[in-house]
């Protein structure tokens, strides 16, 4: 620019078409074409705005649905225990007091409850023997008895018992049951509402940190108030070990032959080939392959962590092996050489001064790669996880063996039953879900930013 | 569980080969170790190698046969473990290789598991092409491949024609598709043109929780708040249709979900156009915009197509959106705001519950997961080569 401005003489002055106006006032192509640039522009932002608002909507929806499933309502009345109902025989031997049946605790109950509706001066117009029964949860009078079986020294006694409420009367403190839809819905009245209102003002109905849906297993339809993750979270965490225990160091063989070993030649380039396709297949995909090869072909049992740990080490290994490659691939050939040349043989090159550090890099894939495991519902349908399971599996490797259930495959089963209790639920198991894949991504990221190195 | 035993006795076994291959090899050089050809630790690994990992194939083939015999066969390979580590032990002299051992035992361990891709691939298509094959004797391939009506009932007598579901899915992936391919490519140009380090260090990663959001959460997204708000909204005013899933609300939520996979696509794709072309086309005094439409993007424009086709093939294979967003009528219709089903659904819908492996209404969802895996492998493979091609042009 300082040239210019010295010599202006020595640039011969090209003649252009006489311009009519100044360069400082814009003609009418370039603003036609500044238009179109901010135009260009703004269609930029705007698809970034659109994504990043979707990104908001989804969660704001997720969390604003989930966090009741983290708050439940619980009756707490006093229960006086007669003798008479829980233990007929009047001999206090639990063996004895196991066979009265739930029903009649939840006899117990009601009567409690209208006791307390006389105690404290409730009336409510036409409150119906079943409105006062469907007050309490199902679960309510096998906690009961429970408890009376766990302490027979509790018979005869009056004790203050909370217990779950059942999921209308929960559902109306979280907004989701008004007099309105309690007028369309069978299972609910605006007695019952009202009677919860009443509670309420004396101190007889609470609502705290609900620690049973996180370690409740599920429970049937009509209990949506009892259902809880305990056995979809343990069942995941058992896939997740299986994946972790095969997939990392399957993949990171397969890596360190094609990366370091594998001689250029059409295997491997056939493995390279499938590796690369195997990474799209759709994951139903391998859900079949897992009914047919897993169950039908080698006999092992449905709805089991095992067979869907196989199934998503399978899934994973791609993810593993690609960003494994990449790892290796980041480690600079003076490393190798370097090894080599003071003696090494080429395996303890790689198993003593590549793998270790392309250690970071590998295992920040794995950790992305099993958090795409943990989140995989489609192959886990097809391999039964989707079935009613209410019990534990037990300890690992026999538990590996038993049915049990996946979170996102849980939050799918709840999503598709027909009470609106069961929505919230599986919004709260996806908060629960989230909050482990947050955490999974912030550890690998963790792990890149600490250790990764640049040559 | 007694297998878990033997596996556990089994390493037990070459843990303790393992010292014994160690001390026996310090004995034979007398104690000093730089008489021997190899470090002692790799005659432990040879003893340990030699004793475990027959025993243990042994096991998995047993295991491939049925529990009972692996059960029966237990004392056998604690057998087989003990005459390997009688075996490598006898074998160990000063002047015995043992680092060489050691390593081609692990480089077959590493071409072994760099075989289970392909071994994942063969059982892919072994079960689906076996399990095909048996549904096509008992329904004939006319009526499926060309059948319009999908109506299967469980004693019999259903008809099972795919173009029902073909049509759902190719449906619904094209709304995904107009959703995302406008949307992550103009997200994509801006970041990689326009976009300050500063915005894009924060646009990009938020764009991209959007792919490590798991696919069943979108799939409530549709059915709890995007059906209702379409039907509510748009499909009940407009009277185009009642219900709250719809191909609409299925096409919109995939497309959601398919942002960040076109974006970075594009993104890398874009990146990868060299600076030559754009400092040459802002030099000759077009604007930025123009500089992107007339040079970038047609020079990245078969990488797009790649990225296009490889999330056409996501689209395609996506299950939770449709399962729970698009509805379950199988129909021909143009109507967006209708229910359709897809292939996907229909495998989740024909395999989950009982099945009956010899009725041709459980074995149709192999067929169908045959024509999925055809359809996608298709477009990857023409995706792959495309982006492939593409490549070699710049560098």
């Amino acid at each position: 620019m300082t040239d210019l401005t010295q010599t202006p003489a020595a640039i011969p002055t090209p003649t252009p078409a006489p311009r009519k106006g100044s360069l400082m006032v814009a003609d009418k192509a370039t603003i036609r074409r500044n238009r179109a640039e901010a135009r260009f522009k703004a269609y930029g932002i705007g698809a970034i705005c659109i994504a990043l608002i979707a990104l908001v909507f989804l969660l704001f929806t997720v969390i604003r649905d989930g966090a009741g499933a983290f708050q439940q309502t619980y009756v707490s009345i006093p229960v006086t225990l007669s003798a008479d109902v829980v233990d007929p025989k009047g001999n206090r031997d639990p063996a004895e007091m196991a066979k009265v049946l739930t029903m009649s605790y939840g006899k117990l109950m009601d009567a409690a409850l209208t006791d307390w509706m006389a105690a404290n001066a409730v009336q409510i117009e036409g409150l119906s023997q079943a409105d006062i029964k469907g007050f309490f949860s199902g679960q309510a009078s096998a906690e009961l008895r429970n408890m009376v079986l766990a302490d027979p020294a509790l018979v005869g006694q009056q004790v203050d018992a909370t217990v779950l409420a059942s999921s209308r009367v929960d559902g109306m403190f979280k907004g989701r049951v008004t007099d309105e839809s309690a007028a369309r819905d069978a299972k609910t009245s605006s007695q019952q509402i009202a009677l919860a209102r009443a509670m309420e003002e004396k101190g007889a109905l609470v609502t705290r940190f609900n620690s049973d849906f996180i370690t409740n297993p599920d429970a049937s339809d009509n209990r949506p108030e009892a259902a809880g993750i305990g056995v979809a979270m343990l069942g995941s965490l058992y896939m997740m070990l299986i994946v972790l225990v095969l997939a990392l160091p399957i993949g990171v063989a397969a890596s360190i032959y094609l990366e370091e070993f594998a001689p250029k030649n059409r295997w491997t380039d056939l493995i390279e080939v499938n590796i690369s396709n195997l990474a799209a297949v759709p994951s139903i995909v391998f859900g079949i392959l897992g009914l047919a090869a897993f169950i039908n072909f080698m006999g092992l049992p449905r709805s089991a962590p095992i067979v869907g740990g196989l199934v998503l080490t399978l899934m994973t290994l791609p993810t593993i092996i690609i960003s494994t490659r990449a790892a290796l691939k980041a480690v600079p050939p003076s490393i190798r050489d370097a090894a080599l040349g003071v003696g090494a043989s080429r395996m303890q090159t790689v198993f003593h001064h590549v793998l270790p550090l392309a250690m970071p890099g590998i295992l920040t894939g794995t950790i992305i790669g099993l958090a795409q495991a943990l989140g995989e519902t489609a192959p886990l349908l097809l391999i039964g996880m989707v079935a009613f399971v209410s019990t534990y599996p037990s300890a690992p490797p026999e538990g590996l063996m038993d049915p049990a259930s996946a979170l996102p495959v849980q939050v799918y089963n709840w999503a598709t039953r027909a009470d609106p209790a069961f929505f919230e639920r599986s919004s709260g198991a996806i908060i629960v879900l989230l909050i482990f894949l947050l955490c999974m991504n912030l550890l690998a990221i963790f792990l890149r930013r600490k250790f990764e190195r640049r040559w | 569980m007694p297998i878990f035993w033997t596996v556990l006795i089994v390493l037990a076994l070459g843990a303790l080969g393992f010292v014994l291959g160690q001390r026996r090899a310090l004995a034979s050089a007398g104690d000093d170790h730089r008489k021997l050809h190899s470090r002692p630790i790799y005659y432990g690994w040879h003893v340990a190698l030699v004793t475990a990992v027959p025993a243990l194939l042994a096991l998995i083939c047993w295991l491939l046969i049925d529990n009972e015999s692996a059960l029966r066969l237990a004392p056998a390979t604690l057998v087989i473990a003990v005459a390997g580590m009688g075996f490598a032990l006898a074998h160990i002299s000063r002047a015995f290789r043992a680092r060489n051992a050691v390593e081609q035992v692990i480089r077959g361990l590493l071409i072994l598991s760099s075989t289970i891709a392909i071994l994942t691939t063969i059982g892919i298509v072994l079960s689906l092409v076996f399990e095909s094959i048996s549904f096509f004797r008992l329904y004939p391939w006319q009526s499926f491949f060309f059948g319009l009506e999908w109506t299967p009932a469980f004693q019999g007598n259903s008809s099972l024609g795919v173009l029902p579901l073909l049509w759902g899915t190719l449906y619904i992936s094209l709304i995904a598709l107009l959703v995302a391919v406008p949307i992550g490519l103009f997200a994509a140009i801006y970041m990689s043109e326009y976009a300050a380090p500063r915005i894009r260090g924060l646009v990009k990663p938020a764009i991209e929780i959007l792919a490590g959001i798991p696919t069943i959460v979108y799939g409530l997204f549709a059915l709890v708040t995007v059906g209702p708000l379409l039907r509510d909204w748009i499909a009940q005013p407009t009277g185009l249709g009642e219900g709250a899933s719809s191909v609409m609300t299925a096409g919109l939520v995939m497309g959601i979900m398919l942002i960040p996979f076109v974006s970075s696509l594009s993104d890398d794709i874009i990146n990868a156009v060299p600076q030559s072309l754009r400092d040459g086309s802002l030099g000759l005094g077009s604007t930025h915009s123009e500089t992107i439409t007339k040079v970038v993007l047609p020079a990245a424009l078969p990488g797009i197509v790649g990225a296009i086709l490889l999330a056409a093939s996501r689209a395609i294979g996506e299950t939770m959106i449709v399962v729970l967003g698009a509805g379950a009528m199988a129909q021909i219709s143009g109507n967006p705001f209708e229910a359709m089903t897809t292939i996907t659904t229909r495998i989740v819908s024909q395999l989950t519950g009982d099945n009956d492996f010899a009725s041709p209404e459980t074995l149709v969802a192999f067929a169908l997961g045959l024509t999925l895996f055809v359809l996608t492998l298709g477009l990857n493979v023409l995706a792959l080569y495309i982006v492939r091609k593409y490549r070699e042009q710049y560098e």
